[in-house]
């Protein structure tokens, strides 16, 4: 069994059963991980080089954890205080990275489909991290994974995806992941911040009003509300867009039933998603870091031998 | 094909091997048993029915151990193998440890159980159980201590253990 796909560009390109391989790959690592001994020999002769153009915490560490416990030798890059401010080209900058022995690219950049182009011109897997507004594969994969672990399956369960859906790769990520793993999704904000022709395009169902989304869903991922990517003013205030898209205690206890809350992080408390509600029994959020460990492992662990098959 | 054990022959030699363990070990007290994934496991789950059967007031620790991500053979334009689940809930701190495989062949799945065994812990000591083991074809200097049958194959020859609960009949076979 291997991976049908050389590099994680997007879930777009995976399969069904490449989600199912990943998700069974990363349930032994997730065992591996609870060890007193968190780390195995399995990547001891890789080299992986984590590029990152654009900012980031949770994804950064997280892969180099990962890394870091299949004992992959680690090399981190970030544009500031690089080359790139020297005006490098990116194919001549992972060239010159490349050349120095690195056997995979963990990579993320502002401009989506930066790792879809480096991939046309290099021959080692890459790893998508996060480009632009396009996918987040690794994000999608690991909240998929949670959602399975909390509720057993994704099959038929419903999903509703709240907020800036027009700038989040993790909210395309998400849908395709979902969708090939056979749930129901419906997305929700404001229609200023959800792109036209969705519906059709990736057979979700699209609402304006959060509270119907949260009385049809089993989980909610609440976004955070991207405004390093909103050029011109897509709504009027932040403080508006809580009164009216905020997920809180007083809409979750209207809603009679207790549904998963979930969120990529970073979290702005208090504009889409309260505190008492985000540091609830009801929040998987902290589960969906720790798997994120485990589920980068698998990614790796499939990339890397799929490697080695191909050659 | 030839068959080296048929099915009443194999729950003979199960049942050899078990009290040849309960000779060294007695009580049990400080010994934890240890199937290896993904094929050691049916002879694991036997010795380990078995060993309850003859010693029903005795606790015997048990548990699964997966190799894959030990392998030596990773990225050596092998297969890459899907991990299997291991399942140790107890410390192999200062215990003997037996180590439950189907056959013994290069020695290099015993030499990654190691391995990934030492994560786990330091054991006071570790045997090694095999069903079959295949004599001349060691690539390491590893040896059992308990051995359910010495058997001579050449390299083109397979050896197969077929069990009830996944192929529907006990027997174990040499394949051309």
């Amino acid at each position: 069994m291997s991976l049908s796909v050389k590099h994680l560009l997007g879930i777009r390109d995976l399969e069904r059963q490449d989600i199912e391989l990943v998700f069974q790959t990363a349930d032994q690592f997730k065992e591996v991980l609870q060890r007193p001994i968190k780390k195995v020999p399995t990547l001891r002769d890789t080299t992986i080089v984590n590029l990152f153009f654009e900012n980031s915490t949770r994804t950064r560490i997280s892969f180099e954890l990962a890394e870091k416990r299949l004992s992959a030798d680690v090399v981190n890059f970030s544009a500031s205080g690089s080359s790139v401010s020297k005006g490098e080209t990116l194919i001549d900058t992972v060239n010159n990275i490349l050349s120095m022995k690195v056997d995979m690219v963990v990579m993320r950049h502002s401009a989506s489909g930066a790792p879809h182009f480096l991939s046309q011109h290099i021959n080692v897997p890459i790893v998508n991290a996060g480009d632009g507004i396009n996918e987040h594969p690794t994000q999608a994969l690991l909240d998929a994974f949670s959602i399975r672990e909390k509720l057993g399956s994704i099959q038929g369960k419903k999903v509703a995806i709240c907020g800036d859906i027009m700038h989040s790769r993790v909210a395309l990520s998400n849908i395709y992941c979902l969708k090939k793993l056979g749930a129901e999704v419906t997305v929700v904000g404001p229609p200023t911040l959800i792109p036209k022709h969705m519906e059709a395009a990736l057979g979700v169902n699209v609402t304006y009003n959060i509270r119907e989304a949260l009385a049809w869903a089993d989980v909610a991922n609440v976004l955070r509300i991207q405004l390093e990517r909103q050029n011109t003013p897509l709504f009027s205030s932040l403080r508006e867009y809580s009164l009216a898209y905020g997920v809180n205690r007083r809409l979750l206890d209207s809603l009679q039933k207790d549904i998963v809350i979930m969120h990529p992080g970073p979290i702005n408390r208090g504009v889409e998603l309260s505190s008492d509600v985000a540091d609830s029994g009801q929040s998987i959020i902290l589960n969906q870091v720790e798997n994120g460990v485990a589920v980068r492992m698998a990614v790796l662990y499939l990339l890397a031998g799929h490697q080695q098959l191909a050659n | 094909m030839k068959t080296i054990l048929n099915g009443t022959q194999l729950a003979i030699t199960i049942d050899r091997l078990c009290h040849q363990l309960i000779e060294n070990h007695l009580n049990f007290e400080h010994t934890v048993l240890i199937g290896l994934q993904p094929r050691g496991i049916y002879l694991s789950d036997r010795i380990y029915h078995t060993l309850q059967k003859l010693l029903p007031a005795t606790p015997i620790a048990y548990g699964k151990l997966d190799i894959t991500f030990y392998r030596d053979d990773f990225n050596k334009g092998t297969a890459l193998h899907v991990p299997n689940e291991t399942d140790i809930n107890f410390s192999i701190e200062n215990k003997r440890v037996v180590l439950i495989d189907d056959v013994l062949y290069t020695g290099r799945t015993t030499r990654s159980a190691l391995d990934a065994m030492l994560d786990f812990g330091r054991p006071g000591s570790v045997e090694l159980l095999v069903l079959i083991d295949r004599r001349f074809t060691r690539q390491l200097p590893i040896q059992a201590d308990y051995t359910g049958r010495t058997i001579d194959a050449i390299i083109s020859e397979k050896v197969r253990v077929l069990w009830k609960e996944r192929d529907g009949k006990d027997e174990v076979i040499i394949l051309e």
